[in-house]
């Protein structure tokens, strides 16, 4: 492996314009596969979710699942795309022992859906228009588990184990126009966009399109040519970069790596690459030198999908309100800024701050606990706050609770981290862990004339009128109550024994 | 010989209902017969005693209980080893899939039980549908019951072999480009082609998907039509199965006639390579049809010239992506899996010994054609000359109501006369690949013996998509014309086993 020093992302883009091609997978979550009756239960015992069809046993046929091409229609249409009137499917002709047919059946040059484009909102609130080259429809392919080798690949490997519960499920495919104009951006509007189609999934109900579980998943292709250039530079396919902080460090790496080959004078090749979460880099995979003759031709065993004009007029007009313009009244609504709700969204945290205000929490708490501490959570675990076992309307409850006086902001994190423990409810981890706010005047009281009759000195500076001491005999009030005090009553009960206003 | 397995299909339905004879002792009888005659004529694969005997129990037992047979129910039937069989083997006679087993039923398969049909076995082929007469089979050649050391045509030589040597009175063939028809038609028994759509392809192992199309099989137009009713319809596990009715087949075998009927004689099949004996039969029976009161014209279809190259770049491109499941993976031959192979090479192995010449160069052909920079040229043109002949048949159409022509070129050619001669065996099918090309319907009957060698020849009727009706009737009128004329049916020629 020849071992390249990279230049800066400064430097590469003082000579370079980056031009970024994004393909994106997304599992449909129907009920059924693409092209038989089998479930898509996720997380089902191998091969329990087979048949004839998705098994490619002889004689055994497709028949398109309509749930999904509606699917893939209303995903067209809210890309702005125009849908096809009539469309085929193709084969894709390569062996793999994953594949069961040993070819996928995809859409070539009929996508349901072409022409397109997603606005996308930077961190600035700066709006970017990425073109959309298609979406098409095609099929999952099986898994393979490699045993035996030291990485989990195929090389080194004594065998590998064969699941073809996952042949079949529906992926709508989702390619962009070449996204030029990027400049150093780039990285930052590649991430963008992703963050944003999957916003726009969800928003569809189409797919949970949880990256972490594969039901999204990117290939980055991306190639440098020198300022004022037209013609684009050879490209690098990067394969399987599946969260949004991998894609814009991909992006940056591949950058950085291109500029210091073309900086070299070397030639890029037309290669896929690996991305390394561990160090974010990549490496190469398999060279494209012939490119791959996959052999497609119309699939011969599937009639062509027409989707009437009025069908999809229907569809158009029962879309739901797309992300980006619906965050664009929540910022109104909330008052934040354009960076704020970035942040919520990178975070993955808009519908359920958007659910917890649903279930009676005040939008800033709602902000505040999906933000910081569930956002945080969420990240050491390496899971999407969405995957945290917590649901928006506990979160609303411990946000009433603390509205109410019940609860201060300390014990409430204690109550949040009862929750994802699985301790149960918020009240049940109350209850439990005994952590009401200590309100009660007759247990509060004795915690205060302690606090003065330990504070001598301090409690004399209060009597003389230096009221700002009082911190100190509510710090030692909270430390003998363990923070679950209420602080604000605390304070007043001490100026009141020592005779005080403020 | 027991005088059972003499009779039609309609007839032993007909004696099983009204219990004059059980569905078991017809069964028996044919089983007798696969006996005494299979040895020589190699029609089956597979015989499948017990299963046969059970579903002819459950026939008996249903009538015994008093509840309604359908129309064929209790009647044996050859199914060609291309249709998946639940717990019965399955090989496409191929050594690829020696010892699968498959774990569900075609819905040919299905329907078949469902209606009582007892299935005796499966018949041999041509390995996975490709050839015209059965010698590319894994397991060996099918005789022709006519004479044993000729051809029974193909891919559904064991098929048409079963009806002709009276193992079976109903089979069920596939015919990608004339594997139904060109057996019949070489066996002098009756075979038909319906629309494509017209019969569920679920669980019909794949050769050329656009092109196969399975049929029924018999001796007599009427059992022919019988059978189609009980497999055609519509199925939604078959994407390309038409969403409508069947045609009134059975009506239509039932009301034979020609009378005002316009019947076009397509020009571009006569002169080299026809048989003149073939071409004399032929022209009696566009004689007979004007007996009977049809109006006969000269049709042109020019672009049948091309129709065979257009098959042999379509045919091919597919089954090269149908064929590649076969990977030593998941079910069937497996070779060379000794634990240090990687999966390609067991993959490779594993089809090298596999799979026969044809099948190999057909999947080279085929690669070869959809490659990129061929694909325009190969596929793409082939796609152009299939839509010229879908013109052809409109135009054609549009002036008559069916075609005729000679169903092949030759009678029965000789065991191992073309088999290293694949441009001659692909001439075999040259009448009728432009109707597989377009997906309409055609039957084959026999309208005599050529006197060159007193062998079978199948006069070909075909009719519009969707309007499979209009074989049978004209079928069935050309038939009876023609056993007044014989005495009897042509099969009473054929000579003892």
């Amino acid at each position: 492996m020849t071992v390249i020093d990279l230049v800066s992302y400064e430097d590469a883009l003082a000579s370079y314009d980056p031009v970024m091609g994004l393909e994106v997978h997304v599992e449909l979550g129907t009920q059924t596969k693409m092209f038989c009756g089998c479930a898509t239960t996720l997380g089902a015992e191998p091969n329990t979710q087979t048949c004839p069809t998705c098994l490619g046993l002889p004689g055994a046929l497709p028949v398109v699942n309509a749930t999904a091409v509606e699917s893939a229609v209303r995903i067209g249409l809210a890309l702005n795309c125009e849908i096809a009137e009539w469309c085929r499917f193709a084969r894709k002709n390569y062996f793999y022992p994953d594949m069961p047919k040993n070819f996928q059946t995809s859409q070539y040059d009929e996508p349901i859906a072409f022409n397109g484009h997603l606005d996308v909102q930077l961190e600035d609130g700066e709006v970017f228009r990425v073109g959309i080259e298609r979406a098409h429809m095609e099929e999952d392919t099986g898994k393979s588990t490699h045993i035996g080798g030291a990485t989990g690949r195929i090389h080194g490997a004594s065998h590998s184990l064969l699941d073809y519960n996952r042949a079949g499920i529906p992926l709508i495919e989702i390619v962009t126009k070449p996204i030029t104009g990027a400049g150093a951006r780039a990285p930052e509007i590649a991430r963008a966009y992703v963050a944003e189609l999957r916003e726009l999934i969800r928003a569809l109900g189409v797919s949970e399109a949880r990256m972490e579980m594969g039901q999204m998943r990117c290939d980055v292709n991306l190639s440098l040519r020198p300022h004022g250039r037209e013609a684009f530079g050879t490209r690098s396919e990067t394969k399987n970069v599946n969260s949004l902080r991998s894609v814009e460090r991909a992006v940056r790496f591949e950058v950085k790596r291109h500029a210091a080959v073309l900086g070299d004078g070397g030639v890029i090749v037309q290669e896929t690459r690996h991305f390394h979460e561990e160090n974010g880099t990549t490496t190469s995979g398999r060279v494209k030198e012939e490119a791959e003759d996959y052999r497609y031709f119309p699939e011969p065993d599937l009639v062509p999908v027409a989707p009437e004009k009025e069908w999809v007029e229907r569809l158009r007009a029962g879309l739901p309100e797309l992300p980006l313009v619906r965050r664009t009244r929540l910022r109104e609504e909330w008052g934040v800024s354009a960076h704020e709700m970035q942040s919520a969204l990178n975070a993955g945290a808009v519908e359920l701050i958007v659910a917890t205000v649903d279930a009676g929490a005040d939008q800033a708490a709602a902000r505040k606990w999906w933000m910081g501490e569930l956002a945080r959570r969420a990240n050491e675990l390496g899971v999407e706050p969405a995957a945290l076992p917590i649901t928006p309307a506990q979160v609303a409850r411990v946000a009433a609770l603390v509205a109410e006086g019940a609860l201060n902001d300390k014990l409430a994190r204690q109550v949040i981290e009862g929750v994802l423990a699985g301790e149960g409810a918020p009240d049940e981890v109350v209850e439990k862990r005994g952590l009401r706010i200590v309100s009660d005047e007759g247990a509060l009281g004795r915690a205060v004339d302690e606090a003065i009759a330990a504070n001598a000195a301090v409690a004399d500076k209060i009597r003389g009128g230096k009221t700002a001491a009082a911190g100190a005999l509510v710090g030692a009030v909270m430390k003998a109550t363990r923070g679950q005090a209420d602080a604000a009553r605390a304070r007043q009960l001490i100026l009141e024994r020592l005779g005080v206003t403020e | 010989m027991s005088d059972l397995i003499r009779l039609t299909a309609a007839e032993l339905a007909a004696r099983v209902a009204d219990g004059s004879v059980s569905a078991v002792e017809v069964t028996e009888a044919h089983l007798a017969r696969v006996d005494a005659v299979d040895e020589k004529v190699h029609a089956f694969l597979h015989v499948d005693r017990e299963g046969a005997l059970a579903q002819a129990r459950a026939v008996d037992d249903r009538r015994a209980a008093g509840e309604p047979l359908g129309p064929l129910a209790g009647v044996p039937l050859a199914l060609k080893d291309i249709f998946t069989t639940e717990g019965v083997p399955t090989t496409a006679g191929s050594r690829i899939l020696e010892g699968w087993i498959p774990p569900y039923d075609a819905t040919v398969t299905r329907r078949l039980k469902e209606a009582g049909v007892v299935i005796l076995g499966k018949t041999n082929m041509d390995e996975f549908a490709m050839g015209s007469s059965t010698e590319n089979s894994a397991y060996g050649p099918t005789g022709n019951p006519w004479d044993l050391t000729r051809v029974p045509g193909g891919s559904g030589g064991g098929s048409s072999a079963a009806l002709a040597a009276f193992q079976a009175p109903l089979a069920i063939g596939t015919d990608t480009g004339g594997s139904v028809r060109q057996p019949a038609a070489v066996t002098g028994t009756v075979g038909v082609k319906p629309t494509y759509g017209g019969v569920s392809r679920y669980g019909m192992i794949a050769f050329s998907s656009s092109l196969d199309q399975a049929g029924p099989c018999a001796r007599t137009v009427l059992d022919a039509a019988l059978l189609h009713e009980v497999i055609g319809g519509h199925d939604p596990l078959d994407s390309t199965s038409i969403d409508a009715p069947v045609p009134p087949v059975v009506e239509a075998a039932r009301n034979g006639t020609a009378r005002g009927l316009r019947v076009g004689v397509i020009r571009e099949f006569g002169g080299e390579g026809f048989q003149d004996g073939v071409m004399r039969r032929f022209g009696e029976a566009v004689e007979l049809l004007t007996t009977l009161g049809a109006e006969v014209t000269e049709v042109s279809c020019p672009s049948f010239e091309s129709a065979l190259a257009a098959y042999y770049l379509i045919a091919p491109s597919e089954c090269s992506s149908n064929l590649a499941r076969f990977d030593a993976m998941r079910y069937g031959l497996r070779i060379g899996d000794d634990g240090a192979r990687a999966a390609d090479e067991v993959t490779s192995l594993t089809r090298e010994a596999g799979f026969g010449a044809e099948v190999k160069r057909r999947i080279m052909l085929g690669t070869y054609a959809l490659s990129s920079g061929y694909y325009d040229a190969y596929y793409g043109s082939a796609q152009k000359a299939r839509t010229l002949v879908v013109r052809d048949f409109a135009r054609a159409f549009s002036q008559v109501d069916v075609l005729v022509a000679p169903t092949t070129p030759t009678t029965a050619f000789a065991i191992g006369e073309r088999a290293d001669d694949p441009m001659a065996m692909y001439r075999a099918d040259l009448c009728t690949i432009p109707v597989s090309l377009a997906g309409n319907a055609a039957l084959s009957l026999p309208c005599g013996l050529a006197p060159e060698d007193g062998l079978p020849v199948g006069l070909q009727i075909i009719a519009p998509a969707m309007a499979d009706d209009r074989l049978y009737r004209v079928g069935a009128a050309v038939e009876t014309a023609f056993a007044a004329r014989w005495g009897h049916s042509l099969l009473e020629e054929a000579p003892a086993l």
